[in-house]
């Protein structure tokens, strides 16, 4: 009884001092173009970080991009150094059971891309005896691992998707599955000439999630609130679309 | 060590601590994983001690080259264990790994070289980092070791008619091994601490072991307490091997 | 040279001004500086505190300060900071929520100063104790017969004395922290390495940029070995004349 109203006390302490302090908005410190990346003055520039600034505005929240590992974003969030994320983190059922989550703000599907010249489909068949790269603590290296394991001659897990990008183009992967924004953007680029994308990958929704969320400790409520009140706004507003036409030709807000 | 009331208290309370580890946190994990822990746990042994030997056998010329060699030596030896010695490790692996990787698309043959095979993989670019470190490091050790020998004794075996490669083989380079044993064994301790570093250039080494742990189940906390104790266990074996080493002084030197 | 910027049509991108990365790359290495000095000074803080505790405590500090020295010297400094990075702020705020106080926030500049000063406080531990006992008995015994406090025997005579026993190994300590800061861009924090790294990614430069960052900590650690090559002088300044008074 005593340790319930410790924490309710902690927990109405912790709601207004949340109001004071910025809330702490965590993206990944790896480059990964056309959602967030570093420019050469040392700004965090892209289509996330716009969409960060859009959201926080709308919801009235005053928001500090943060900077923190990929793969401890997670736990990153858990221990207090960040409040949120918004790192195209996809909405998972494993990831349900560590986090919570806002409704979705955007929602693509998966491809693999391979190098020109070498067909192969984006299925088990087609990727049997290959060797597959993918992004470490990504819904795809979970998909890859639940799908692709028994076919494929190796599964290799990068710390940034730029890095398994960049083991395509030196021939050291013979393919990558990724989110099919970034990787249209790997392609349009200089390196990516080296390359052409295989397809979409066969839906799984368990692990592929329901589209990308705002991470958020669970039991924070009234952030999650102001997250979706905040990603509501923009999309009904228009804003939504004024941050993505710079980036994208069509909506990636998804069904 | 003695056990004095004190020490019987820390260790209950370690005891109690460990028992508290095993009850209340998570290790149903374990029995999935054994298998690929046990392997990632083979990977670091393995990378560690062809590391280490690599280097050392490297060591031995780059700190004779600075004890003894001609300065067309001695300075690229020199050089060599301060650029080594003077870079983060992390850096040297991923510019040997990324740097050399991004520079293949240029160069079309290497693909059909008949190295390929192996530059394509990323072990022997852990191998090839880490070996270097060892023997930049340890190139520094044995030339202090080398110079720490009595000169007398060179002087004794060369008034005695002995060949010079005989010398260094019999009498400077035992004695300067010996010398530098205790250094070895914390610089080998060292070596292990370093391997981790692999995983982020994909080789699947026990700390790459445990973040797939992690990336899985969203554990955090107890496969890094596993880490930990993984590698004190291997610390405590090489510092006993090394304890074992030195005491096992030759005859002929003692 | 022609060759060379050939090989490398990306020596532009190191320009200090945008649209080279020189910048971001400058600024890591503030960054890194500032950890690796914040690390070595709370290093030398909690070593001098165990150098003293493990020569002159009880058996029950004694016995702590071993275990702490030991699983430092044996655990991987990357699992150190990953288990110091994110158990130690968790537990933190844990308990600070469950005493009803707000979460604190750790800045990644304080975490990654904390996180390497433990690891340095370990090494540091063992070089102060091994410089503390190198200091002639009769030097404090003297002292401790002039009725000098233990505290000012410390300041005056110990810590004086031993500096130069213990500026090599400090001198290393201080090369170890500045190379330990390149671990923190596994954790995500922006020193040099991250930096690097994100340059390198952004650009796909990646051999041009690592062996810029590669210079930028080869001068760095050339410029302290001077330094520290200079403070030991200083240091041992004292110890000719008692040799040639010795002799």
């Amino acid at each position: 009884m005593k340790t319930t109203i410790l924490t309710l006390t902690a927990t109405l302490l912790l709601g207004s001092a949340a109001l004071a302090e910025p809330v702490k908005v965590g993206i990944a410190a790896e480059p990964y173009p056309p959602f967030a990346s570093p420019d050469a003055s040392g700004n965090w520039v892209g289509w996330e970080v716009d969409m960060i600034g859009a959201v926080c505005a709308a919801a009235e929240l005053e928001c500090e991009v943060t900077p923190v590992a990929w793969d401890g974003i997670i736990p990153a969030l858990t221990s207090g150094q960040i409040d949120a994320i918004m790192a195209s983190l996809s909405i998972t059922e494993e990831r349900l059971k560590t986090i919570d989550f806002s409704d979705k703000y955007y929602n693509t599907p998966t491809v693999i891309i391979g190098a020109k010249g070498d067909d192969f489909a984006a299925t088990p068949e087609g990727l049997e005896g290959k060797i597959i790269g993918v992004q470490v603590s990504t819904v795809h290296q979970a998909y890859a691992q639940a799908h692709f394991a028994d076919a494929a001659a190796e599964i290799k897990l990068y710390q940034t998707q730029d890095e398994a990008n960049q083991d395509l183009v030196a021939g050291r992967i013979d393919a990558t599955q990724a989110d099919s924004i970034a990787l249209d953007a790997f392609l349009a680029s200089e390196a990516g000439a080296c390359c052409d994308s295989k397809g979409a990958v066969a839906d799984d929704p368990a692990i592929l999630g329901l589209g990308v969320g705002v991470g958020l400790r669970k039991g924070d409520e009234e952030l999650k609130a102001k997250f979706n009140a905040g990603i509501a706004k923009v999309v009904e507003d228009g804003t939504y679309e004024k941050v993505s036409a710079p980036y994208f030709a069509s909506s990636i807000y998804g069904g | 060590m003695r056990l004095y009331p004190h020490r019987i208290l820390l260790i209950l309370l370690a005891a109690a601590l460990v028992v508290w580890c095993a009850v209340s946190l998570r290790w149903d994990w374990l029995p999935k994983y054994l298998p690929l822990i046990a392997e990632g746990i083979w990977r670091t042994v393995w990378i560690l001690v062809v590391t280490a030997v690599l280097g050392f056998l490297l060591a031995i010329p780059l700190g004779l080259a600075q004890a003894a060699g001609p300065w067309v030596l001695a300075a690229p030896a020199r050089a060599f264990c301060t650029v080594i010695r003077g870079t983060p490790l992390l850096l040297q692996l991923w510019l040997l790994y990324y740097g050399l990787g991004s520079l293949f698309p240029q160069y079309p043959w290497i693909r059909g070289s008949e190295l390929w095979p192996y530059l394509r993989q990323a072990w022997p670019y852990a191998v090839l980092a880490l070996t270097l470190s060892f023997a930049g490091y340890e190139g520094e050790v044995m030339r202090g070791a080398f110079r720490s020998v009595p000169r007398g004794q060179l002087e004794a075996a060369k008034a005695m008619g002995m060949p010079r490669l005989t010398i260094l083989r019999r009498i400077w380079l035992p004695q300067a091994i010996q010398r530098a044993l205790p250094t070895l064994g914390g610089e080998t301790v060292l070596q292990l601490k370093a391997t981790p570093l692999v995983a982020t250039i994909t080789v699947v080494d026990i700390y790459a072991v445990a973040g797939r742990v992690r990336q899985d189940t969203f554990i955090v906390y107890e496969p890094l307490l596993l880490l930990a104790v993984v590698y004190m266990l291997i610390t405590g074996v090489l510092v006993l091997g090394f304890r074992w080493l030195e005491q096992r002084r030759p005859a002929k030197v003692a | 040279m022609e060759a060379l910027l050939e090989a490398f049509p990306s020596l532009g991108l190191l320009a200090l001004e945008p649209p080279g990365w020189g910048g971001n790359l400058l600024r890591g290495l503030v960054n890194s500086i500032q950890i690796a000095l914040g690390a070595f000074g709370l290093g030398l803080v909690i070593g001098t505190l165990g150098a003293y505790g493990k020569l002159y405590g009880g058996p029950v500090l004694r016995d702590l300060l071993a275990i702490y020295t030991t699983v430092v010297r044996a655990v991987p400094e990357l699992v150190l900071i990953l288990i110091l990075y994110y158990a130690v702020t968790d537990l933190v705020n844990q308990a600070l929520v469950s005493f009803g106080y707000a979460r604190v926030q750790v800045s990644g500049l304080m975490a990654g100063i904390a996180v390497l000063g433990v690891v340095q406080g370990a090494y540091a531990t063992e070089v102060l104790r091994g410089a503390i006992l190198a200091v002639p008995v009769g030097q404090v015994e003297a002292a401790r017969a002039m009725g000098m406090p233990p505290v000012m025997l410390a300041r005056r005579i110990t810590l004086p004395a031993m500096l130069g026993f213990a500026m090599p190994g400090l001198a290393n300590l201080w090369l170890i922290a500045t190379k330990d800061t390149a671990l923190l861009a596994i954790v995500g924090f922006g020193e040099l390495t991250l930096e690097t790294r994100q340059a390198a990614g952004s650009t796909k430069a990646y051999f041009t940029f690592f062996l810029a960052a590669g210079a930028l900590y080869l001068t760095l650690t050339l410029v302290s070995g001077w330094l520290f090559g200079r403070i030991e002088r200083w240091a041992r300044r004292g110890d000719r004349e008692m040799g040639r008074a010795r002799g």
